[in-house]
């Protein structure tokens, strides 16, 4: 069954707020094997410019995987989880997220669209925080694979 | 997980397009994953049980794709010193990388080069992480300001 294409350029409200901790950006850090000082020490943070130790460049996908899953997990989309495999995603980064930060995010999906027997379903988290200053924007795109009833005669790669 | 390179610095004057950047090597382990699962709250089962992974049609457990992502963009932060400098990175996952349940695991190679130097300092860096003979990441790119 294919996704319903009518949640393309539905948007969410903000989530609540999450607060970024130097802990878990440590433990972040720790988890991808990184031990640059700047994740976990806010005198290097500081000698770098930033106010406190900031989190590494992947580390939004904590926030945002969550902002994401209010699309992902709704029964009306039609996605069959247990199919999904991540197809590609993009940070752009206005600053880097640090400890301290409270962030909200707001949830977009950008496209929805069948290839080669695939669901494809592309979304945009802004994440801000509570003040309205605008931090990351996390753009992801999961495949569902085998999932959609199209014929696959499309010449597009399945990733 | 044990990863090979120290940090320095790369400026802006001292690099040119097609400048290569100094090869990242990183072993993920059964226990990195489980690692990244609590790390990151993803707990998808396909990252940490065979039986599960079978099932989905894969050859066996495979990392997630963000913990692959995350590695290959040490080769940038590592050559540019403060990771705050990346404005934005991107990536296509075009292969899962497989993590047997042995000792030595899956091993990624990352390489990257210097594909366009930008205006106000910065640069596009475009990455090729490997694991074995697999292209794990295909259109790896970062974009990053230099001293």
């Amino acid at each position: 069954m294919s996704l319903d294409p009518s949640f393309i350029g539905r948007t969410y409200p903000a989530t609540e707020v999450y607060e970024v901790g130097r802990e878990k950006i440590r433990e972040f850090a720790d988890a991808i094997g990184d031990p640059n000082p700047v994740y976990r020490d806010a005198d290097a943070a500081r000698a770098a410019g930033h106010p406190d130790v900031i989190a590494p460049p992947t580390f939004p996908i904590v926030i945002t995987a969550r902002v994401g899953e209010q699309v992902i997990f709704d029964p009306e989309l039609g996605l069959d989880y247990t199919k999904v495999v991540h197809g590609q995603q993009r940070f752009v980064v206005t600053r880097p997220v640090r400890a301290g930060d409270r962030l909200t995010g707001v949830l977009t999906v950008d496209n929805i669209q069948a290839a080669a027997g695939n669901d494809l379903i592309s979304t945009r988290v802004d994440l801000c925080t509570e003040d309205g200053e605008p931090v990351v924007t996390a753009y992801s795109m999961l495949v569902a694979r085998g999932t959609s009833g199209e014929l696959s005669t499309s010449a597009e790669p399945s990733s | 997980m044990i990863a090979t390179s120290t940090p320095r610095t790369a400026t802006y004057d001292s690099v040119d397009e097609g400048s290569e950047l100094p090869e990242v090597r990183s072993r993920i382990r059964r226990a990195d994953l489980i690692r990244y699962c609590g790390a990151s709250g993803d707990f998808n089962v396909i990252h940490w049980n065979e039986r599960a992974a079978l099932d989905a049609g894969l050859p066996d457990v495979i990392a997630h794709g963000m913990l692959t992502m995350a590695v290959a963009a040490r080769i940038v932060t590592d050559w540019v010193g403060d990771p705050g400098a990346v404005a934005e990175y991107a990536v296509r996952f075009s292969r899962p990388v497989v993590v047997p349940d042995d000792e030595d695991g899956a091993e990624l190679v990352v390489t990257a080069r210097v594909a366009k130097k930008l205006p106000d300092h910065r640069v596009r860096v475009d990455i090729v992480v490997r694991s074995g003979a697999d292209k794990v990441l295909s259109m790896a790119r970062a974009v990053v300001a230099l001293a």
